[in-house]
């Protein structure tokens, strides 16, 4: 079982990587088509086998105490079984 | 009083920082991380600067964790004096002691020079020694600098009068350094006894190193 993490920065919360990194691709040509971009992070979780919904209840739990800061991020967790 | 400095891996300023009490003529103490408790005598916990843990995942994301941030928590709740010095606030807000957060900088520069910030209250012991308004010289060197807070955060924050010091030119206007909100360079918490700010006092002591106007803050925790 494998939990995968998704975190991004809050709405109305700069993505600074994100802007200067649209701006470089925007002079590489790609400005007809780019309108925007943002930069996640991507936590992948190796999990033991145990129950779907204990594993979702843990893994909010290590989002809430330390994976997330959730004054600027926000976070989504998948559990792949 | 005991000054006691907090090293994480990858703490890059304690040496600097004890060398400051040491010109102010207050004992310190270099103490690790994984200690589980404060020295009995502690007075004041410096968290200094560097990149705890590499700024892995978040710069101080993963130093909140260690053993020694239990005692700190609760020598703060009992009214002890915390100061963070740029990576040790960036500690202190992912551990809830001070809010809002440190975020990267606005242009993704890493920033450091010397940077005017002026003092907004001084009604606390950290900024005792100072004027209100009074501008000071005083290094910074960070990545993740820019503070954020929440509307409702912001105004509690000016409500309560936390905001300590911010970024301004050599003329006390104020100057825009690293997209931090209202250019807010220093923050204390409600009861003002943990303080959190990005530039350096510490390597602001002497005339001989640029500057000394970072002296009267950690004067001001000591004296």
């Amino acid at each position: 079982m494998k939990a995968i993490v998704k975190i991004s920065l809050k709405d109305g919360v700069l993505d600074s990587q994100g802007k200067a990194t649209y701006h470089t691709i925007c002079t590489m040509g790609y400005d007809d088509i780019v309108k925007d971009i943002k930069i996640d992070k991507l936590i992948n979780i190796e999990l033991g086998d145990i129950d779907k919904q204990v594993a979702i209840k843990k893994v909010e739990k290590m989002c809430q105490d330390m994976l997330v800061n959730t004054v600027i991020e926000d976070y989504n967790i998948d559990i792949i079984i | 009083m005991s000054v006691v400095i907090v090293r994480f891996p990858g703490t890059n300023c304690e040496y600097d920082t004890k060398y400051a009490f040491d010109i102010l003529n207050a004992k310190s103490t270099i103490i690790n991380y994984d200690e589980n408790c404060l020295p009995n005598d502690t007075k004041l916990v410096v968290l200094p600067g560097g990149f705890s843990y590499g700024d892995y995942l978040r710069s101080g994301a993963l130093a909140k964790m260690s053993n020694i941030m239990n005692s700190i928590k609760i020598f703060a709740s009992s009214g002890g004096m915390v100061l963070g010095i740029c990576n040790g606030f960036q500690i202190l807000t992912e551990v809830g002691l001070l809010p809002g957060a440190l975020k990267r900088n606005d242009n993704t520069h890493f920033i450091s020079k010397f940077q005017h910030i002026k003092v907004v209250n001084n009604d606390n012991k950290f900024l005792q020694l100072y004027k209100t308004n009074e501008l000071l010289n005083i290094p910074v060197a960070h990545h993740d600098g820019a503070y954020y807070i929440d509307k409702v955060g912001l105004d509690s924050l000016k409500k309560n009068q936390q905001i300590l010091l911010r970024y301004c030119d050599k003329d006390g206007a104020l100057e825009v350094l690293n997209g931090s909100l209202e250019q807010i360079a220093g923050i204390c918490n409600t009861t003002k006894n943990v303080f959190g700010l990005m530039p350096h006092p510490e390597r602001a002591m002497e005339i001989l190193l640029g500057s000394d106007d970072g002296k009267n803050m950690l004067e001001g925790l000591v004296c």
